[in-house]
């Protein structure tokens, strides 16, 4: 056992780290390291130049045949790449999902010379893609979105509203799931079509999330005309093209680094509790126990991961525990290292909290953690379906017309 | 990235899975809560005969000369089928500090016995009430006599010998002393615990007859390094407990109907069993990291001892008790398998000292390091 390195593995790492030295800048990062990436029209720029030196390079999308200008190189080397990538300040947060989630589906269900219009632009930052799929009344229940799509000769014309939209508000082009019959059943009713966020009729608008912060959307679209050489799959056939992007979507949905066991043990050493540093109350020891190895536990699952990529196999069902943990952690974290902090637990100025704010900046950034991606819940269904084989819910929807569906508010 | 167990070790494990499966179901484990028998001899001379004993002992004294991994894989299956042996004590423990604390000429006396099952041996530790300390070890060593109590002892009532932590009065350290437990100066008395499928036995030396190990100037650190040691290897075993309890809970759900349907289907049980999923997949992730250290005799093997120690008793305590939950009443009777597991997880557990314990330990290797 080991975490080396194989011949191979050692030989591309050392030529990443070479280009990585010669092209990236270790300047300052775009953001605060607890802020959401704020859309400036600097940092985009940045983050485009850099990309397109990155694709320049073959390094922006490794696993991609060469023909869509990719490397045609492994998981693994990819892995390899992001790991000598995170040790600069390069810019990033602008192109995860539209390289993500979006190309990928691009690539499996639109024609050959929509491919060659749209694949390289995105790859080298000169476009930037968005995913239209949550609406109001559709967030796990994704294939209940009721914006409608309806014929109008080669054309189609979408009305409704989606939601939650990443990046919608610097977007070139989208990818959209919406409903073109609502008289059959849920699944059965649905078309998939790429557009260009800048028609006619489509009005974005940030979300204020409870966290301060804006990164998602409101995205309006009224009497939207869309041709109907931009649908990728059949008619009636949304929810299968849309599953190739969910099947995409793990890869970019995750948690970002967060004030971990050893910001809780730092905090612990700094207040205290009856008299004495926090620290050596057994209660809180044995708390920042259950968080080590949690900590710890993913990161070990993480290397059985790559591991399994490293010998060219599929991971696995392991990496699936990921969310379930980290999101809730960061939560369960923030909130007992500010009980730790008496009544000052409430501060959130960061010159007079405890370390800057961080975990009164955390938990509030939390909660939309374990919401984003798929809930707390349905990670957990997913692992009980797929992992451990359970049977699926009794859906009450399956052989409906989507129409005669009972709706809440 | 190699992070994982070899082709051989894996092979090992599919030779001891079978082995288990064809040999040890759970009605061997039930023989021996429902009679006076200690262990499942059948059992342990197949586990013997495969040469299991002697996995980690050096090949000059007899053993097959592998080591920790190897033993890793054979522990998980162990837990996995509940084996009422002596495994635990006489090979994760007993054999390992002779081979790392015993005298040439006591490496010469009993390993080559312990590799061929000649002899089955065992650590004695807790006196008391108290998780045992460098402080409250009362049972002495002095002119090759010791005297003292200790309770419980893993399969004491019919191991050959013991190594007894003891305070050696010469030096007022703590030592290791090898016991012969066939001795009449050792009296034995086997104990109620939460689970009969293994014995455990009140041991009260007398006078009795015992070598003194080497522990050079280690002291208490001996005794340390002996338990981190076990634990990567009892969580292996808890590991291989906890996916048996949640296969068997999911085997029920799929099979048990309520309210016209699967109550696999209904959250409530799809939720729980993830979480027991979820438990499990940390437990064998910090394990992993555990057995590497073990075999590298890594640095860091006292934080990944302590975390693989947590992370594998929070897992089976929960999928063990959450299991039967799944089951519901029937889970509750004598009748069901379910509580094999119940029980061998707290002995599992508590055996080398409670989580509470092995959370300190491991917050204290976080301060050592000032990770912070």
């Amino acid at each position: 056992m080991d975490f080396n390195d194989t011949k191979e593995e050692a030989d591309f790492r050392e030529e990443v780290k070479l280009w990585l030295k010669e092209n990236a800048s270790k300047g300052e990062k775009v953001g605060g390291r607890y802020d959401a990436i704020d859309v400036q029209e600097d940092a985009l720029s940045r983050a485009r130049d850099w990309q397109a030196k990155k694709a320049e390079a073959g390094y922006a999308a490794i696993t991609w045949p060469k023909e869509f200008g990719g490397l045609g190189g492994t998981a693994i080397q990819s892995v390899i790449y992001s790991q000598e990538e995170a040790k600069y300040n390069v810019p990033t947060g602008f192109f995860e999902i539209g390289l993500g989630m979006c190309i990928p589906t691009m690539m499996a269900w639109a024609t050959k010379e929509q491919n060659e219009r749209f694949v390289k632009p995105a790859l080298y930052g000169e476009e930037v893609w968005c995913q239209l799929f949550s609406e109001p009344s559709a967030g796990s229940d994704v294939a209940g979105v009721r914006t409608k799509a309806e014929k109008d000769g080669d054309d189609w014309i979408i009305n409704g509203q989606k939601v939650w939209t990443s990046g919608a508000h610097f977007s070139d082009f989208g990818i959209i799931v919406v409903r073109t019959d609502p008289n059959v059943a849920k699944h059965k009713g649905l078309s998939f079509f790429f557009l260009d966020m800048k028609s006619e009729g489509i009005e974005v608008k940030p979300i204020r999330q409870l966290s301060g912060g804006a990164n998602f959307n409101e995205v309006f679209f009224t009497d939207v005309r869309v041709p109907d050489t931009q649908r990728l799959g059949d008619v009636g056939q949304g929810w299968k093209v849309a599953l190739t992007t969910l099947m995409n979507e793990r890869l970019a949905i995750g948690v970002p680094k967060s004030a971990d066991y050893s910001s809780l043990t730092r905090a612990a050493k700094e207040v205290d509790l009856n008299d004495q540093p926090a620290i050596k109350n057994d209660l809180v020891r044995s708390k920042i126990a259950d968080w080590y190895i949690q900590a710890e536990g993913l990161k070990y699952t993480k290397m059985r991961t790559l591991t399994a990529l490293s010998k060219g196999e599929t991971p696995g069902p392991e990496s699936s525990i990921g969310k379930i943990v980290s999101a809730p952690k960061m939560q369960d974290l923030a909130s007992f290292a500010m009980d730790l902090q008496g009544a000052a637990g409430i501060i959130n100025d960061s010159e007079i909290a405890l370390l800057h704010s961080i975990f009164q900046s955390q938990w509030l950034s939390a909660a939309g953690y374990r919401i984003a991606g798929g809930t707390d819940e349905i990670l957990r269904n997913i692992v009980a379906e797929r992992v451990l084989g359970l049977p699926q819910d009794v859906r009450v929807d399956k052989s409906v017309p989507f129409n005669e569906l009972p709706s809440g508010r | 990235m190699n992070f994982d167990f070899s082709e051989d070790q894996k092979m090992l494990k599919e030779q001891v899975s079978k082995f288990l499966s064809d040999n040890c179901s759970l009605d061997v484990a039930r023989d021996i809560l429902e009679s006076d028998k200690t262990y499942s001899e059948e059992v342990w001379r197949g586990l013997v005969d495969l040469g299991l004993t002697g996995t980690a002992i050096p090949e000059e004294y007899g053993g097959l000369g592998l080591g920790a991994l190897e033993l890793c894989v054979v522990a998980e299956e162990l837990g996995r089928a509940a084996a009422p042996v002596p495994f635990s004590s006489s090979v994760y423990l007993g054999t390992e500090a002779i081979v790392k604390y015993g005298t040439d000429s006591q490496k010469e006396k009993w390993l080559p016995k312990l590799a061929v099952g000649e002899l089955i041996s065992t650590f004695a530790l807790p006196e008391t009430n108290s998780e045992p300390t460098e402080k409250n070890i009362k049972t002495t060593f002095s002119n090759g006599k010791i005297n003292g109590r200790k309770i419980p002892v893993a399969d004491g009532s019919y191991a050959d010998i013991a190594i007894v932590v003891v305070k050696n009065k010469d030096d007022g350290h703590i030592a290791l002393a090898i016991a012969d437990l066939t001795s009449k100066n050792v009296k034995r008395n086997q104990i109620s615990t939460l689970d009969p499928s293994r014995d455990h036995a009140d041991v009260i030396f007398e006078n009795s007859d015992a070598e003194l190990m080497d522990t050079g100037d280690e002291g208490w650190g001996a005794i340390e390094n002996i338990l981190n040691y076990a634990a990567v290897l009892m969580a292996f075993e808890q590991i291989g407990g906890a996916e048996a309890s949640l296969n068997m809970a999911k085997e029920y759900a799929l099979d048990r109907y309520a309210f016209g349907r699967q109550i696999g289907s209904y959250q409530a049980i799809k939720h729980k069993l993830a979480d027991m999923y979820v438990k499990i997949e940390l437990a064998r992730s910090n394990s992993y990291y555990g057995a590497m250290m073990l075999n590298d005799g890594g640095a860091d093997l006292k934080i990944a001892a302590a975390a693989s120690r947590v992370a594998a008793t929070d897992a089976y305590n929960f999928a063990a008790q959450e299991s039967i939950q799944t089951h519901g009443g029937i889970g509750f009777t004598w009748e069901a398998d379910t509580q094999f597991f119940y029980r061998r997880s707290q002995v599992l557990g508590l055996a080398l000292g409670s989580s509470i314990t092995w959370k300190n330990k491991l917050v204290n290797q976080l301060e050592e390091k000032n990770i912070s």
